[in-house]
C-alpha cells in the first residue's frame, strides 16, 4: 500500500504546529480517508469537519497544499508519489482546534443581512408561474454548498479581516443575487443594490470562481451582474435625469 | 506558523508568480509598443494605401493639434479607458501590479484595502460609459476594414486587408463579450418569459453569454490583434515589408 | 446538580435536516419559543444529500395523478406494512408543502408552461417528483434553512443531546455537549421533537453521513417509547461500489427515472426476470415496451428497472450471487448508450460530477457500477398519524426518525414529502402540547448529573478499547449478519456479538480532551449505535418472514399473519422487551383502492 506523508496543523488559536504523519492508504481514496485512517490509528483526536464525504453538504474545507479545496473531492492520485501533502485550516476564519475553524460569522450574516425573497402573489388558481429560462440563471446559485471555500480565499477579509463588517463576501453576494434575479421577487431594487452588501469592496479578481467545488460562476453570473444593478441605481447619469424628469420607475420594470 | 501575515505568505507550493509575472510583462510590453507607435505620428507613416494603422482609426487631424502631437492620441483614450475598466483587465492588474491579491491564497502587501468603494478605483463605475464609447469605435473599425478591400476605386485584396478585418472582429468579439453589454442587453431584466421583446433580449443575452465566457480569450487576442495590426501596417508603410495584394500598386 | 449552561423552550427541535427545519418553522410560527439543536453545521444535514426529487401529487406532467393514486403507490410500495393515516396525511398534504417550498424561495424545474415539473421514479405510478436537476434534497434544506433562520429560530450548531430529561413519565428536556469545547447543555423544554433522521452507520456500506448514527431511535428507546418495525431497513439498489473509498455513495434513482438500465456483465436487462407477481399487471414484460414507457405512460407499462428499490436491490443481490455482476462485485448502471451526453448533463449534473471526480468514470459514455447500499429505516418512533405525539408524553418525532409512514419499504421521493408534512405536523403537535403546560417541567438533578458522568466515562477508561475499532466491527458484523438476506442463525450470531461489543464499549477510551474530540463524539455515538443495532436483530429475529426490506432465507414470503402486525419495542425496566400488535385498521373507502389486487 502506498504511504502518504502528511503535514497538518495541530493546535488551537494560541498554540499549535505542523505535525508529520506517515499514513498507509488504498487506491482511489481522497484526502479525507488518508484523515480518517489517520484518525482511527494515529491521532483519534485529530478535529475535523466532515459529513457526507461526497462533496455534497461543504463541511471539510481545508487548504491543501495552500489550496482552499474540499477533502473528500481531492484525489490522492492528483499529488506525485512521495510528496509531502500539507494539510491546514481555513485561515480566514477563528480556529477552534486542528482542522476546525469557527464559520459562525457566516451563518450571522445569512441571519442578520441578507435578504428574504418577497414574491408576488399567486395567480388565481394559488399557484406560481415561471419559467426554466427565467430560473436557468438563478438555479447555479442555488448549487452553492456553503463550504465557505470561497469565504475564505476572499482577500478583502483574508487579507483585511476588519473588512468581514464592510462586505457580505462572495457566497452570500451570489445569494443576493438569487434573490434580486427572482421571477417573483418583489423587493425594491434600490433595496438591492444598497451599500450593506459591501459588493464595491470586490476587486472581481475571481478566487471565489477558482476555488468553488460547485464550478458556480460567482464572478461573472453573480457579482459583477449585481455591480452592475447598483450601477443602473448609483452611478448612471441617464438613469438619473430620466427619473427626475419621469419620476421614480424603479422595480419591476418587467 | 500558519496565521502570520506577510507579503508572499502561503502554503502554496505551485508555481503562483508565473501567470501575474507573465500577464504583468505582457501588459508592459503592450504598452511600451503603443506609447512609442502612437506618439511617434507623422514621424513613422501609418498608413498605405487603403490600410490605416487601427490606432488612428477613424483619423482625426484638426488645425489646432500642434505637429509634434501625434493625432492617435485624440483617438487611444477611448480604447484605453474601456481596456481600463473591463472587468477582466481589471482582475489581471489588480493581480500583476495591485498584487492586490497576487494570486489565490497568497498574502498581499497592503495593509490597508477597500476595493472599489473610495475614490479612485469608484471610478470604475463608468466602465458602461467606456463601453458605448467602444461600441461606436467597433462600427469605425469595421469601416476601416471594409475600406481596404478598395483603392482608387478598384475593389482589391491584400494581407493588410485580411488583417484588418480580424482585427475589426476581434475588437467587435471582445467588445460585445462586455460585462456590461451583457447587463445592459438582458442581464438587467428579471423575467425573460414576460413578453415577446424580453424574450428577444433573453436570446441576445445568451449569445452575448457565449462570447463573455471567453471575454479574457477575447481581450488578449483583440489586444495582440490590434498590436500586430498596427505593426504590420507601419513597416509595410515604411517599407520595410513589402503587402502582398491584388492591385497594381499603392 | 452541577452548574450547567442552561437554556429554556416551550419546544425544543433536535435535528436541522429537513423535518426538523420545518417543524421548528411551524412550532415558531404557533408562536411557541422553540429552539433547534443539531449536530452539524446548519445546512449540512443528511437530507442535503437527497438527490431524485419529492413526491407529490400536484397533477403537473400526469392530471390524472391524484392523493388517492399516491397514497395506493405509498402502501404498495411499503407491502401494506404502513399506517394507513399517516400515508394518506402524507399523500393529501405534500403538494401544499411544496408550493409552500416554492413561496419561499426554492425553485423547482420547469414544465414548459411554467409550472413545477415531475420526474419519474420506482414505484410511483406517474411522473410525481418534484425535483431540481438531482439535487433537490440541497434546494429544499437551504430553503428551510434560510426561511427558519429569518423566523428569529434559535440555532445551537454542532450541539449532541445524549439525553432525554424526564419529570416522571413526560420530557421535561434534553442534556447535551458542545461539540467546540465539551461543555455540557441542559435544555429545558415543555416537549421535544426527535428529527435526528437515520441509523445507516451501523451498516458497513452505507450511504448516510457519519451523522446517521440513530441518535434519536436510540434517545425514544432510552426514553421508554415504543419502537415499530426496526427490522425494515432500506437497502438502496445503486450505490457506488468502486474505488473502494466511495463504496455505498448513493446513485439516484433519477439515473433509472431519466432512462438508465441495469444490465448484468453479459449486458443482458435482467430486471425483466425478476418481476414480482404483485406487480407483474403494471410492468412492462418486454425491452421494446419498457423503453416506449418513458414517453408514452398510457398504452405502455413501466420498465421493471423502476420496480420498488427493495425488489431491485434482492435482484441485484441475485445477480451479483449467480456470478454475473460487474468486476467489482456490483452491476452496471447504463445510461450512456440510451440517451445524449447533453441530456444526462443537464438533468443529472451532481452524478456526473460525482462519478469523473471521484471514480473516474464519465457517465455520459461509460457503464456506473452500482450495487445495493443501507440507506434508510422504516422503522422508528412509533407516533400518532394526526399530531406525531409518540408513547411518551411531550415526545414527538419526523422524519426518518419516525416509524409507521413507509410500511416495510420507502418509495423514493416519498421521504423528502414525509420530512415536510410531518415536519409540519411534528410543530404543531409539540407547539400544542407545549401551550396545554402552563410551566415547564420540574427538572431532575440527580437525572442530569448521571448523564455528564456517563458521557464523561470514556475519558476514565482502563485503556483497552479503541471507539474506531468498535464502530468497524460493529458495521461489518451488522453488513455480514443483518443485510440485506438474513436467517435464523446469523441473527443469533449477530446478538451474541451485539452483546460483546456492549461489554467492550463500557472499556472505551478517549484521549485528548473535551474540545473538539472525534475519538470522544464517536464514543458517544456508539452507545446509540449499539442500541439501535440491536433493535434491528431483535425486530429481525421477530419477524418471521420476508416482506420489503427485510428479506428472510428462511422465510422466503410474506406471511399473511405478520403483514397485518408491527414488532413493537420498548424498553420496561432496563430491559428490551418486544410484541406484536395489529396494524391500525384502514377504513373501507381506501380499502376499496386495492381491490384489484386480489
Amino acid at each position: 500500500m502506498p504511504v502518504a506523508h502528511l503535514r497538518i496543523w495541530r493546535g488551537d488559536d494560541e498554540d499549535g504546529d505542523y505535525r508529520e504523519y506517515d499514513v498507509e492508504y488504498g487506491e482511489g481514496m481522497v484526502v479525507l480517508d488518508v484523515v480518517h485512517i489517520l484518525q482511527a490509528t494515529q491521532a483519534p483526536d485529530l478535529a475535523v469537519r466532515w459529513n457526507c464525504k461526497a462533496g455534497k453538504c461543504g463541511s471539510c474545507s481545508a487548504e491543501v497544499n495552500g489550496k482552499p479545496r474540499l477533502m473528500c473531492m481531492t484525489r490522492m492520485q492528483t499529488f506525485t508519489p512521495g510528496e509531502t501533502i500539507s494539510i491546514a485550516p481555513l485561515k480566514t476564519f477563528p480556529l477552534i482546534r486542528d482542522l476546525v475553524t469557527d464559520v459562525g460569522h457566516n451563518f450571522n450574516v445569512a441571519r442578520d443581512i441578507m435578504p428574504e425573497l418577497k414574491p408576488r402573489q399567486p395567480e388565481a388558481d394559488g399557484t406560481h408561474r415561471m419559467h426554466q429560462i427565467d430560473i436557468d440563471r438563478i438555479q447555479e446559485f442555488h448549487k452553492c454548498i456553503e463550504c465557505f471555500l470561497c469565504q475564505d480565499v476572499c482577500h478583502v477579509f483574508r487579507e483585511h479581516p476588519e473588512n468581514l463588517d464592510n462586505f457580505v463576501g462572495p457566497r452570500f453576494s451570489i445569494q443576493l443575487a438569487q434573490v434580486a434575479m427572482h421571477p417573483l421577487d418583489t423587493n425594491p431594487k434600490r433595496d438591492m443594490a444598497k451599500a450593506e452588501f459591501g459588493l464595491d469592496y470586490c476587486n472581481i479578481t475571481k478566487c471565489c470562481t477558482e476555488v468553488c467545488p460547485e464550478g458556480i460562476h460567482i464572478t461573472d453570473n453573480g457579482i459583477i451582474p449585481m455591480k452592475e444593478r447598483a450601477v443602473d441605481v448609483y452611478f448612471d447619469p441617464l438613469r438619473f435625469i430620466g427619473r427626475k424628469l419621469f419620476g421614480g420607475k424603479e422595480k419591476n420594470q418587467a | 506558523m500558519a496565521r502570520q501575515r506577510r507579503y508572499g505568505v502561503t502554503q502554496r507550493k505551485d508555481r503562483w508568480w508565473v501567470e501575474p509575472a507573465l500577464i504583468g510583462g505582457g501588459f508592459f510590453l503592450f504598452v511600451i509598443y503603443t506609447t512609442v507607435s502612437a506618439l511617434l505620428g507623422d514621424n513613422w507613416k501609418f498608413e498605405i494605401g487603403p490600410y490605416l494603422s487601427p490606432f488612428f482609426e477613424p483619423l482625426i487631424h484638426p488645425g489646432w493639434l500642434p505637429d509634434w502631437l501625434s493625432p492617435a492620441i485624440l483617438i487611444l483614450w477611448a480604447p484605453l479607458s474601456f481596456r481600463t475598466t473591463c472587468y477582466y483587465y481589471r482582475r489581471a492588474y489588480y493581480r500583476s501590479y495591485f498584487l492586490s491579491p497576487p494570486a489565490c491564497a497568497v498574502a498581499e502587501p497592503a495593509k490597508r484595502y477597500s476595493g472599489e468603494s473610495k475614490f479612485p478605483l469608484v471610478l470604475q463605475n463608468a466602465h458602461r460609459f467606456a463601453l458605448y464609447v467602444a461600441l461606436i469605435f467597433v462600427v469605425f473599425l469595421w469601416y476601416g476594414a471594409l475600406r481596404s478591400y478598395r483603392f482608387e476605386g478598384e475593389w482589391g485584396i491584400g494581407v493588410g486587408s485580411v488583417i484588418l478585418t480580424a482585427n475589426a472582429f476581434a475588437l467587435m468579439m471582445y467588445t460585445v463579450g462586455c460585462h456590461s453589454f451583457r447587463h445592459l442587453v438582458g442581464g438587467s431584466l428579471d423575467c425573460y418569459s414576460c413578453t415577446s421583446f424580453t424574450k428577444l433580449r433573453h436570446r441576445t443575452w445568451s449569445l452575448v453569454t457565449v462570447a463573455n465566457e471567453h471575454h479574457r480569450l477575447w481581450a488578449w487576442v483583440s489586444l495582440i490583434g490590434v498590436g500586430v495590426t498596427d505593426l504590420y501596417i507601419h513597416l509595410a508603410a515604411n517599407g520595410v515589408i513589402t503587402d502582398l495584394h491584388t492591385w497594381s500598386s499603392f | 446538580m452541577a452548574d450547567y449552561e442552561t437554556h429554556e423552550y416551550d419546544v425544543l427541535v433536535i435535528g436541522a435536516g429537513g423535518a426538523g427545519l420545518r417543524a421548528a418553522i411551524e412550532s415558531s410560527a404557533l408562536g411557541a419559543r422553540t429552539g433547534l439543536v443539531c449536530k452539524s453545521l446548519l445546512g449540512k444535514a443528511h437530507t442535503v444529500m437527497a438527490e431524485g426529487g419529492l413526491a407529490a401529487a400536484l397533477g403537473n406532467v400526469y392530471p390524472q395523478d391524484n392523493w388517492r393514486v399516491h397514497f395506493r403507490d405509498t402502501m404498495r410500495g411499503g407491502k401494506m406494512l404502513n399506517n394507513w393515516r399517516m400515508a394518506q396525511i402524507h399523500a393529501q398534504e405534500a403538494p401544499d408543502r411544496v408550493r409552500e417550498l416554492e413561496e419561499w424561495g426554492a425553485l423547482f424545474d420547469r414544465t414548459p408552461d411554467g409550472r413545477i415539473l415531475q420526474r419519474d421514479f420506482g414505484g410511483h405510478r406517474y411522473a410525481r417528483l418534484a425535483h431540481v436537476g438531482d439535487r433537490t434534497g440541497l434546494e429544499m434544506i437551504r430553503t428551510l434553512q434560510q426561511h427558519a433562520v429569518h423566523r428569529g429560530i434559535d440555532v445551537y450548531m454542532e450541539c449532541t443531546i445524549t439525553q432525554l430529561l424526564k419529570d416522571g413519565d413526560r420530557i421535561s428536556g434534553a442534556f447535551g455537549y458542545w461539540r467546540e469545547n465539551g461543555r455540557f447543555v441542559v435544555f429545558r423544554a415543555k416537549a421535544v421533537v426527535l428529527a435526528t433522521g437515520g441509523l445507516c452507520k451501523v451498516f458497513a456500506i452505507n450511504s448516510n453521513s457519519w451523522e446517521g448514527t440513530g441518535d434519536g431511535h436510540a434517545l425514544a428507546t432510552w426514553a421508554g417509547a415504543d419502537m415499530i418495525d426496526m427490522e425494515c431497513v432500506q437497502f438502496h439498489p445503486t450505490g457506488m461500489v468502486w474505488p473502494l473509498s466511495v463504496r455505498g455513495i448513493l446513485v439516484t434513482e433519477g439515473v433509472r427515472g431519466d432512462g438508465g438500465t441495469l444490465r448484468n456483465i453479459n449486458g443482458e436487462r435482467f430486471m425483466f426476470n425478476y418481476i414480482p407477481p404483485m406487480f407483474a399487471a403494471e410492468t412492462a414484460d418486454n425491452e421494446e415496451e419498457a423503453d416506449r414507457w418513458y414517453n408514452d405512460k398510457v398504452n405502455a407499462r413501466r420498465t421493471p428497472d423502476l420496480l420498488p428499490r427493495d425488489e431491485v436491490a434482492r435482484a441485484i443481490n441475485a445477480e451479483v450471487k449467480a456470478g454475473r455482476g460487474s468486476p467489482h462485485g456490483g452491476v452496471f448502471l447504463d445510461i450512456a448508450s440510451r440517451r445524449d451526453a447533453s441530456y444526462i448533463q443537464r438533468r443529472l449534473p451532481s452524478m456526473y460530477h460525482q462519478f469523473i471526480q471521484l471514480a473516474d468514470v464519465d457517465i455520459t459514455r461509460d457503464a456506473m457500477e452500482v450495487g445495493p447500499t443501507a440507506h434508510y429505516v422504516m422503522g422508528g418512533v412509533r407516533v400518532d398519524a394526526e399530531s406525531t405525539a409518540s408513547t411518551v408524553p411531550g415526545l414527538f418525532a419526523a422524519g426518518e426518525v419516525a416509524g409507521g409512514m413507509h410500511g416495510s419499504n420507502r418509495l423514493g421521493g416519498n421521504s423528502l414529502s414525509d420530512l415536510i408534512v410531518f415536519g409540519r405536523r411534528a410543530g404543531m403537535g409539540a407547539a400544542e402540547y407545549a401551550s396545554s403546560l402552563s410551566s415547564l417541567p420540574a427538572l431532575n438533578s440527580s437525572e442530569v448529573d448521571a448523564a455528564a458522568a456517563e458521557a464523561l466515562a470514556p475519558f476514565d477508561g482502563n485503556g483497552k478499547e479503541n471507539p474506531y475499532t468498535i464502530h468497524r466491527e460493529l458495521q461489518d458484523t451488522m453488513q455480514s449478519l443483518v443485510g440485506i438476506i438474513r436467517n435464523e442463525g446469523e441473527l443469533q450470531q449477530a446478538r451474541a456479538r451485539l452483546e460483546e461489543f456492549r461489554e467492550r464499549a463500557k472499556n472505551v477510551t478517549v484521549e485528548g480532551n473535551r474540545q473538539y474530540n472525534p475519538g470522544w463524539h464517536l464514543a458517544l455515538d456508539l452507545r446509540s449505535m449499539l442500541t439501535v443495532a440491536d433493535l434491528i436483530t431483535r425486530g429481525a429475529i421477530e419477524r418471521k418472514e420476508s416482506r420489503g426490506g427485510h428479506t428472510r432465507e428462511d422465510y422466503p414470503n410474506p406471511d399473511a399473519h405478520f403483514g397485518t402486525v408491527n414488532i413493537v419495542q420498548s424498553l420496561k425496566d432496563g430491559e428490551l422487551t418486544w410484541r406484536q400488535e395489529p396494524l391500525p385498521e384502514m377504513p373501507a373507502d381506501l380499502k376499496e383502492l386495492f381491490e384489484e389486487d386480489h
